[in-house]
């Protein structure tokens, strides 16, 4: 079963994603901002790290480039969850390493059928 | 473009409703966190982390409005979170009008989502002056373009966070038009999501929509492209003729998700147009991907990694709720409640295994120890999960005081002190309204105008200070202003004025105490801030059915201080039990003010039935509780009788009893959730020898004696 790391500050998103995800089959493992994801990352592997931009603590960039920087997450497709579809949030994210973006709000089918995209 | 999900399953319409009432606590928790922020924002020298966590509790309701439908708050929430997002970039400065109308628009949100929260009943807030405001902020750098709106920069300079002036919506939505994509559903009549579609394209002008799912839903939910000036208000306005709002969803059109070329698990790129293509879905063809969701960009991708500056260490924000979980109230209470009959039920075993002869005991008596130290640990730990801070109830003054000193041209500071007091839930929800009358009496007849407080040496700012701290068993509550303070001689005079008791020998603690008497103000000016006569006795008289207590300590010229002292929790109770023929009672020990023995001759019969007994030269009620309760007597009382006097409501009255038994803790059970309300009774509990005890309503008895 593939594994998700849903990263968002806010109860109620992390609620309707991990609930989304694993009604769709997936395993979720949520965490409350960057720091926390990137403490959880280090303890398994994820097929996939759908994460929030604006967090306190850490932002999804910089938990993307910290992602990046190591080895094992260096070729796992990490999706920012952002508000704007702005082009300087897009090239913020590819520059940080991000695989793609999805822009906020979207509804539970779009996730998964995004998610399908990169999960096979 | 197709819209099935390839996902390891197909996710069918889900239920976006289980996910709103937790929208709504987070939602408020940032409203809360939002003023609290914008009252402590240094407008001179706004701290670029505090503009950072202003904007994300805006960002956060917004993004959470926006998935779960609640159109309006989305609205509102983007308009405060522009004009955020240029203070936090520096593109404009703070000003305290900002403030004004951000904390108004605070409490807009607040209104907006306590109506969702009641199902979306009566009428929308009505926002546009407030969205007008925020633009013309908001677009503070840019004058013409604030002056084409309706409100201009200056008018906003005057506005009040009570009193936003009214200025008309600013046009910009309707003159743009947008691609929107519907989403209706899950309908249990799919037809339905058609009759909207019809419906919109019969309004001449509102512009155009196509189904985009080709009439089919595999998820239960219908698809449409809308094309439109209209706000997502007013199209939700008009479907809501047909389906219910939350069954309807307006999201921006397109993708909405991107991949970014080479990036690490992208999937790979369509390729250039080449001559030749695939039939979608023909037998053999690839899958096709979605064009238009692919990012392409000239500019070579760095490689993943090799950019990352130094990972910057960000401030660690307090009280991540990695580490919590959020239960409801009931759960808990549940927990409280079995807690509570463990708590019986070992007490019974206690009590049964004296009874055994003495070799049992002994072996006995080491568990049975045990069972009573852990049943106890358990029952306070359980407890404390019911315990939450007073920031809760203090974080409310700031705003209040700000307000309320504004309106009286005084100058307030409010300090506090141990919000980090942890009480139980009901009971702070129980004390913040006589709390807050107590605050903003202060901020009204204590301190004094910034003018009378320099004649008299003072600073011109007064302090309101807030202090909670537990002592023994009880949480203190202080509320200290460093006003005018009370005045003896006049409140000796007002009381003899309305025919109190109030001899010049009273001690100044009797004297400060006379403002619990009932319609008993001191104020010489009546305001509309804390009104006229309702307040201290009610006050008073909140607490008392806390079982907590008043007291208050003043200086005329130097202040005045009222403590509140209240029991931790209202689920466990400090009794003094009495036997009335084989039944017991149980009597609130904090009402509780002596016992005697009734020697002959006290007890006087007057007007016929009534008896009063005498307590050095006062003469008080005697209620029997046997002919009260209608307790059967077998036989006349072993001993002499025996006088409990309580307290309650600035009435005494003397209970009659046989005996007494003794001083114990009880765990207070509800009567009413398990049996029927019952006149005289606030509860009951279950002593040690299984036997049900009720629990006296002091202040009930104390009306009783009255009449």
């Amino acid at each position: 079963m593939h594994s998700i790391l849903a990263v968002d500050d806010s109860a109620s998103m992390r609620q309707m994603v991990a609930f989304t995800l694993k009604n769709a089959g997936f395993d979720v493992v949520e965490a409350v901002d960057g720091q926390d994801a990137l403490e959880k990352a280090g303890t398994r592997d994820f097929s996939l790290v759908l994460t929030d931009q604006n967090m306190p603590r850490m932002d999804g960039l910089s938990l993307t480039r910290r992602l990046r920087e190591s080895p094992r997450y260096r070729n796992v497709p990490i999706l920012v969850l952002t508000t704007e579809s702005s082009d300087e949030m897009k090239q913020a994210g590819r520059a940080a390493g991000a695989t793609g973006w999805m822009v906020k709000p979207f509804d539970p089918a779009r996730l998964i059928e995004v998610i399908g995209k990169v999960i096979r | 473009m197709s819209r099935t999900a390839p996902g390891p399953a197909g996710a069918a319409g889900i239920d976006l409703g289980q996910f709103h009432q937790i929208f709504f606590e987070e939602a408020g928790e940032n409203l809360e966190r939002m003023e609290q922020l914008l009252l402590a924002l240094d407008v001179a020298a706004a701290d670029d982390e505090d503009l950072n966590a202003i904007f994300r509790c805006a960002h956060s309701i917004k993004g959470g409005a926006a998935t779960f439908g609640f159109d309006d708050v989305a609205e509102l929430t983007h308009e405060l979170e522009t004009l955020l997002d240029r203070l936090r970039r520096h593109e404009l400065a703070p000003a305290p009008p900002m403030v004004d109308v951000m904390l108004a628009s605070g409490d807009a949100l607040a209104a907006q989502l306590a109506r969702h929260q009641a199902g979306g009943q009566g009428a929308r807030v009505d926002t546009a002056a407030l969205i007008a405001e925020l633009r013309a902020l908001a677009g503070g750098h840019a004058p013409a373009a604030a002056a084409a709106r309706a409100a201009p920069a200056a008018s906003a300079s005057v506005v009040t966070a009570t009193s936003p002036p009214v200025t008309p919506a600013a046009d910009a939505p309707h003159s743009v038009v947008r691609q929107l994509e519907l989403i209706v559903g899950p309908l249990a009549q799919p037809a339905r999501a058609d009759a909207i579609a019809e419906l919109f394209a019969e309004i001449e002008g509102l512009g155009t929509i196509e189904p985009i799912d080709g009439g089919q839903a595999a998820d239960g939910m219908r698809r449409f492209k809308v094309l439109t000036t209209s706000s997502d208000a007013e199209l939700i306005d008009l479907f809501s003729f047909h389906v219910s709002r939350e069954e309807v969803r307006l999201l921006p059109f397109g993708p909405g998700y991107g991949f970014h070329p080479d990036a690490p698990g992208a999937p790979p790129l369509q390729p250039e147009p080449a001559g030749f293509g695939f039939f979608d879905d023909a037998p053999g063809a690839p899958p096709a991907l979605p064009s238009p969701a692919v990012e392409r960009t000239t500019d070579p991708a760095p490689p993943a990694g090799s950019l990352a500056a130094p990972a910057r260490t960000e401030r660690i924000a307090p009280a991540a709720e990695a580490a919590t979980l959020r239960v409801s109230v009931d759960k808990v209470d549940q927990l409280i409640n079995l807690v509570g009959e463990l708590v019986i039920t070992q007490a019974v075993l206690a009590q049964t295994s004296r009874g055994l002869d003495h070799a049992l005991q002994q072996q006995l008596g080491a568990g049975l120890a045990d069972l009573e130290r852990n049943t106890r640990d358990l029952q306070e730990a359980v407890m404390s999960i019911r315990m939450i801070p007073m920031s809760g109830v203090f974080n409310r003054f700031p705003r209040m005081l700000r307000d309320l000193a504004g309106k009286l041209g005084k100058k307030v500071e409010l300090v506090t002190h141990g919000e980090a007091t942890e009480l139980d839930k009901g009971l702070i929800e129980k004390i913040t309204d006589p709390l807050t009358h107590l605050v903003r009496n202060a901020c009204d007849h204590g301190i004094e105008l910034p003018a009378e407080r320099v004649a008299r040496g003072k600073p011109e700012h007064g302090t309101i200070t807030l202090v909670a701290s537990h002592q023994g068993g009880s949480v203190v509550i202080e509320v200290r202003d460093d006003g005018r303070g009370l005045n003896r001689a006049k409140l000796l005079a007002k009381a003899r004025e309305r025919g109190l008791d109030a001899p010049d020998s009273l001690s100044d603690a009797e004297v400060w105490a006379l403002i619990f008497a009932p319609g008993f103000s001191t104020a010489e000016v009546v305001t509309d801030v804390s009104g006229r006569g309702v307040g201290m006795d009610v006050v008073k008289r909140n607490i008392a059915a806390l079982n907590g207590t008043v007291e208050i300590d003043s200086a005329e010229g130097h202040g005045m201080t009222v403590r509140v002292r209240l029991p931790l929790t209202l689920a466990i109770m400090d009794g003094m039990s009495v036997g009335v023929g084989d039944e017991c009672y149980i009597v609130p020990l904090a009402s509780v003010v002596e016992s005697f023995q009734v020697g002959p001759g006290l007890i006087r019969t007057v007007g016929g039935s009534a008896r009063v007994v005498e307590v050095r030269d006062e003469f008080m009620p005697v209620l029997a509780l046997d002919a009260l309760f209608g307790v059967p007597r077998t036989g006349a009382p072993a001993g002499q009788p025996i006088m409990v006097v309580v307290e309650a409501d600035g009435g005494r009255v003397a209970l009659l009893v046989d005996e007494l038994i003794g001083q114990q803790q009880v765990v207070v059970k509800n009567l009413e959730a398990n049996y029927r309300r019952v006149d005289d009774v606030s509860g009951a509990t279950i002593l040690g020898d299984g036997r049900v005890a009720l629990i006296l309503d002091i202040a009930s008895l104390v009306r009783r004696s009255r009449h």
